[in-house]
Order: C-alpha cells, then structure tokens, then sequence
C-alpha cells in the first residue's frame, strides 16, 4: 500500500547556521526523494487537492507524472493552471488548501503537495526550454495594475491567449510583494522570483516599471489615450497599520513594510547596497500573521535578539505553523497574551522599550476567534531598542480618487465581485487591494478569473 | 531610459539635472516629488520636482550632494541614464486646485531656503502663468550658496534675497526679513516655505504670531513613495500622516517640527558609516571602521 509510506521530510538548513544568513531555509526535494512522496498519493477518483486549491491545478495527474518520471509532463500540467509553481511551492499554506484536504491527512500525513509542486517548478526553471503555447495575438489590449500575485497571473492567462499584455509596476522591480515583502529565505529573489517572472514575459507580457497608476499615469488615460480595452487592477495591500499607541513615532519603531522593504527590495543585508536598516540589539515584534514571523526572522539573521509580542494565544497565531515552528528553531521568543499600549522613548526620541499589559481570551469575536482582554494591573514592560509593527494594512485610496467610477467598500477597499468586475465598466481587480491583506495564492487565484471575465467581456463587446 | 539631458553645477555640491522623463512630464503639477534610483544599488531619493517640460518630455531635478546614494546621482553625466525616475508622486500644492480668480486677489509669499529654492520655483512660475502676483524670498547662509535667483527674478513678483553673513542682499534669516517686511507694512495673505527643516520651523513659528496661513513641504525619509513603507509619517496636528501620500505640503502651524526633525536622522549613523565605506573604497582600501560589531 502506498500509504504505508511515511511522508518524506524536506532537509532544511541547521537552525542555528541559517539564523545568521540569508539563504534559502528548505532545501527542497532532489529526484529519487520526489518520486518516493509521489508514490504515497493515492489518485483519487474526485481529487479534494484539486477543489482546495484556489487556482484548481491538476494536482494528482503532475503527481503521477512526477512518479513516472516524466517531468516535462508533470511542468506542463501544473502550467496549465500556474505560471509561477516555484513560488507557490515555497509559500502558499498547503496545510489549509490541497495538503489540507489530502484524504492521507485524515488517518496520516497528507502528501508534500507543496514541496512536489516546489521540485517540479524548480525542474522547470532549470531544464524546460518548452514555455506554454500561446494563441496567435488577437490584437486586443490589456492593461495590468501591479506585477504582484495577482497582476502576472491575470497577465499569464491573458497572454497565453492572445492579448497584447502590459503590466505596469510602480517600483523599480517586479515582483509585488514576492520581492518587497517575502524574505530571500523563503524565497530566493534571483534563483526562482526573477526567472519565474522571465517565463511570464516569455509568454508576451511586457512590463514596465517606475509607473505609479492613480500619478503617472491613470487608469482613464491608460484607456483613453493608451487604447487599452480592459484594465486589471492588483495593486496590492497598501499603507501599513499602526495601534495609534503614544512613541509610535520614536525612532526605531518601524512598519514592517519597512523593515522588510529595506531587507528584501533594498537588500539593506547586503553591504554592496547603500540601504540602512535600524535592527538595534533588541527586536520586538508586534503581531501574529506571516509578515511579523517574516520580519522577525529578518532582524534576527541581522544579529539582533528577536522577540515576538502577540496579544493572543499561540493557537490563534495566524501565521503559517511551519513560520511559527522555523522562527522558534532560529531562536526567535514567542510572548504570547501581551499587548503593548505605549512604546518608551530616551531623552532623545529613541525607543528604549514598550510598556506592555497582559492579556486573557473572552469569548469568541465575529471572526470567531476568542477575543483578548486586558488583565486588570497586569502591565509590564519589556526592554528593547527596536520595535517592528506588523498589523496588517489599510487600502491605499490613491486608484480609487483618481479612476472615475471605482468604487471602494466601507473599510477602502476596491468593490469587485466574485468574478473581479469592479463599478467601472472594463475595470476588474482581485488580490489583497479587494480582499484586503491575504496570500500569493488567493491573488493569483483572483488574477485568473480575472482574466476570464477580461476575455470574456472583450468579446462580448 | 532616463537620460541626463543637462547638467549644471548651481553651487557647491548642488547639481541640476534635467531629466527625459515623459510620462512624468506629463502628468507632474508644481508641488510634486519623484523617486530617484542613480543605479541599482543606490537608496530610493525622494526629490522635490524643481521644473517640468511637457513638450520636451523633460523633468528639472536638483540635487545636493550629501549622502552616498545622492552623491552617486550628481556624479552622473549628461547622455548618461539613472536607473529609475518614479512620479510624479504626492499631491500637488494646493492652489493648483483653486479658482484662478480667488488666487490673483491673494498676496503669496515664498520662503526659499538652500537647495528648497528648487520646489519653490516651479510653485511661482505657475503661479506668474496664470497671472498671480507672488513676492519671493530666498536665503541662503553666503552669497555663494544661493541658487535659482535669476530663474526667481523673470517669475516673482518681487524678490529678496537674504544671507546669514550679509554677503547679498539683506543680511539676517528669512525669519527676520519676514518681520521686517510685515513692519514695513507689507501685506500677505499666505505663506509658502521650502528649505531645511529648522528654517521651517522657524518661518511657522514667526508666521504663526501673524496668524498668517503658512504651507510646508515636508523632506521626511522615505523608501517606497508610494504609501507603502510609512517611514514618512509624521505628526500633523496630533495626526500621524503619512508624506509621500498625504503631502508632502502641509499646514506649517500644524506640524510637530522636533518629531520631523529627529525622525530625520533615523539613520544618520548609518549613513555616515556609509559614507565612510564609500571614501575608503574610492581611495581604494578597506575600511573597518564600525565592521567589527
């Protein structure tokens, strides 16, 4: 019985070596590994993988191509659905989307869809010439807002089946949040994000940097003057949130959009490049969620004591376990229930602590998670010298004031439905600038239907 | 490509640079910035727009010579290309969205100090096009570190200029020579002031006895621009806002000038241990200095 099979274990760097560099945590799967945890899945007839993952890729068929060696198959399978299959298997929450509904997981371990998926992308990018086949151009253009998630799968699509395909970026590099926000260490930026993104452009996708949309340019000039059809808007996630608690302006507290930009955009780890980052001796970070376990991994490969402060309990945590388990092994400090209510400031302004209170969980909230109330005299501080706010974002109103018709909900965020069709006629959007802050995954998934409905409404005209 | 078109040394360690920028030629309005990549391993530098040419495609940059990455963009040539040339980012000054009618019966006045002088020429050309009176101050510590005066001269209505030694024009700060035009008995409706943040706060702090409506434009650190970092918040009115997408002008009267001052130099040892590393390397040995951390 193939499920007799335990899961095979990914190798990983040792904790305390790779708590001081930047390379990659996971060394992945080599060959013989591979087709041994392809062996364990068992093909079901009405795969769930295949329902639970958001862009639906063909999950058993690239398995079993995989366990029959044939990767060239396995690539093609997978590229029907994904143009970015190194990515997503590095950091997409398989634990609650396909691995998550193995039917393996339920007695056992469910298949390492994830870090298959990772092998065979990473196959691809070393070995495959071939590149999806694209339909002959239709003569049709599309305009893409942001070369996040979300913009280079709707442009994937779009490209593959004929439309002229531009995306505009407003940084200097494309990548989205794959380059400004996910740390070098679950994701390689040169080895998988720019050669991910160089098939994307082999695909026909053109793209063009240093173009803010709502300033530059805008989304009715692109259409108006520029002759693009459509637009897709995946802007992204926007301003960075902070508790509004007094000496959040002393120096040394920073967003972790910051942190993390000046990291990873600016490769501040990097003494070539004039980037300076503030990391201090002592880091708190404040939050729970994949970004504050990004930045809190961050500050402790700079050389800093590293310590998460999170005002529920660890079973709360909404960062992905494997974040949580890989930043506990680094030596990273968990201070779960705390919550800070004002950051401490010198004589001249810089952060020398945060004065905490201690939290206890009440009854479940709206998002169904218990929700945390204070401890009656329970404050406290806790000594550090930086503090990292990592709280998630606000929607950046600039494409809203600027596009007439774009209509955002009550918490800013742009108004799409389920297809991503926005109040504005041949204006669609998807990804964290509709849903508000969520994964790589979820973005693409709205990128692609997108990009049917982008079809399907250029056709109908 | 983002080519140098011209060149010019203004004062020392203070270039203006003309670049081809198309797009942001077209859509910049006086007020706004741009974010300026000399190559790749340069910061992102936050620049006040100086000037802009639709027609010619082109962008007015000015630039001061002070920390690595901002040295890397002066000692660029023409014919040349930078990197990146974001923008225009931030909003425009506020007049730009008044009725031309209400502006001609304001009296503005300008307080353009250092390198600042750049942003406010754009502010008062437009101002002159449309046929609004604007009188214009710029100070400067010595003669020789003024810049844009003739620039200033064919758009002001009328210009002063003030040194900290007297070596032209009137001899004193900004600050005074405001007072003594008030005592004079000169009228203003609105203040605008540009240049280094001390003589911000100060013009605020003077104007502010007057009751005389002051705007700021903010030079905070910043790394993205566009609203995604925040390292440029600062506190207006007990409001934390972020520059690059609130501003960067703001109600001079409003904003904690000590917070912005002291947010300022964030990463000053950094910047100069960088500094440091780039003398070294430029002379061509190692530099261990701070290294050993």
């Amino acid at each position: 019985m193939a499920n007799k099979i335990p899961r095979v274990p990914a190798r990983e760097q040792d904790p305390k070596v790779r708590a001081a560099n930047f390379e990659e945590v996971c060394y992945g799967y080599d060959m013989e590994e591979a087709v041994l945890e392809a062996s364990r899945c068992l093909n079901c007839k009405k795969p769930r993988c295949v329902q639970a993952c958001p862009v639906n890729i063909h999950i058993p068929d690239f398995i079993s191509a995989l366990h029959n060696h044939d990767l060239e198959k396995a690539a093609a399978t997978i590229a029907e659905d994904s143009s970015l299959p190194s990515i997503c298997g590095r950091v997409c929450p398989q634990e609650t989307q396909c691995e998550g509904s193995c039917i393996l997981g339920i007695k056992g371990e469910p298949v390492a869809i994830g870090k298959l998926e990772r092998f065979v992308g990473d196959w691809k990018l070393n070995n495959s010439r071939n590149t999806a086949s694209t339909a002959p151009r239709n003569g049709h253009k599309v305009a893409i807002v942001g070369s996040g998630p979300a913009g280079l799968a709707c442009a994937s699509d779009l490209a593959k089946w004929g439309y002229e395909v531009k995306i505009f970026e407003a940084l200097h590099k494309v990548g989205g949040v794959l380059v400004y926000g996910i740390p070098e260490f679950r994701l390689p930026k040169t080895r998988i994000v720019e050669r991910e993104i160089e098939e994307v452009k082999r695909l026909g996708v053109e793209i063009e940097t240093d173009v803010i949309v709502g300033r530059t340019v805008t989304v009715d000039s692109l259409m108006d003057e520029e002759g693009y059809e459509a637009v897709f808007i995946g802007s992204g996630a926007g301003l960075p949130r902070f508790m509004g608690i007094p000496g959040e302006n002393l120096n040394g507290v920073v967003s972790a959009n910051e942190f993390l930009t000046r990291a990873n955009l600016m490769h501040a780890y990097d003494s070539a490049y004039d980037t300076p980052i503030y990391v201090g001796k002592r880091v708190v970070v404040v939050g729970g969620g994949n970004v504050a376990m990004d930045a809190v991994r961050t500050a402790k490969r700079l050389g800093a004591e590293a310590v998460i402060i999170y005002r529920r309990s660890e079973k709360e945590l909404p960062a992905r376990q494997e974040e949580v388990h890989h930043a506990k092994e680094e030596g990273v400090e968990f201070r779960m229930l705390t919550n800070p209510i004002e950051v401490l400031g010198d004589e001249k302004g810089w952060v020398r602590g945060l004065h905490c209170v201690e939290m206890e969980l009440g009854e479940p909230d709206e998002s169904g998670r218990r929700k945390p109330i204070v401890k009656q005299d329970s404050d406290f501080d806790v000594e550090c010298d930086v503090v990292i706010m990592a709280l998630g974002t606000s929607p950046n109103p600039l494409l809203a004031a600027t596009t007439r018709g774009l209509e955002t909900n009550r918490r800013g965020c742009i108004t799409a439905d389920e297809e991503g069709t926005t109040t504005r006629e041949g204006v669609f959007a998807g990804g964290d600038a509709v849903t508000g802050a969520a994964t790589v995954i979820l973005a693409m998934g709205a990128g692609r239907t997108a990009a049917k409905a982008i079809d399907k409404y250029i056709k109908s005209r | 490509m983002f080519t140098i078109l011209e060149k010019r040394l203004l004062a020392e360690g203070i270039f203006l640079m003309k670049i081809h920028a198309p797009r942001v030629a077209h859509s910049a309005r006086p007020g706004q910035f741009v974010i300026v990549r000399a190559e790749e391993h340069c910061e992102r530098i936050p620049l006040t727009i100086s000037d802009f040419d639709d027609q010619e495609g082109s962008v007015t940059i000015v630039t001061q010579a002070i920390g690595v990455s901002t040295q890397k963009i002066c000692a660029m040539e023409v014919g040349e290309a930078l990197a990146d040339f974001a923008g225009p980012l931030g909003h425009p000054s506020e007049f730009v969205h008044e009725p031309i009618e209400e502006l001609r019966k304001r009296r503005f006045l300008f307080i353009a100090g250092g390198v600042g002088t750049a942003p406010v020429y754009p502010q008062v050309k437009w101002l002159h096009k449309h046929g609004v009176e604007a009188e214009v101050i710029i100070g400067a510590k010595t003669a020789d570190m003024l810049i844009y005066t003739e620039e200033m001269a064919r758009v002001a209505h009328k210009l002063h200029i003030a040194t900290d030694d007297g070596s032209r024009g009137f001899k004193g700060l900004v600050t005074q020579l405001i007072e003594q035009l008030i005592a004079e008995g000169n009228h203003y409706d609105e203040v605008v002031a540009i240049g280094p943040m001390i003589m911000m706060k100060f013009v605020a702090l003077t104007t502010k006895k007057y009751n005389l409506k002051t705007i700021v434009s903010l030079n905070a650190l910043m790394v993205d621009g566009t609203g995604m970092c925040g390292a440029c918040r600062v506190s207006i009115g007990g409001e934390t806002k972020f520059t690059c997408v609130d501003g960067p002008e703001f109600d001079a009267h409003l904003v904690d000038f000590d917070e912005a001052m002291r947010r300022q130099g964030m990463y000053k040892s950094q910047e100069q241990r960088a500094l440091a590393i780039a003398r070294e390397r430029a002379e061509g040995h190692k530099c261990h200095i701070g290294l050993d951390k």
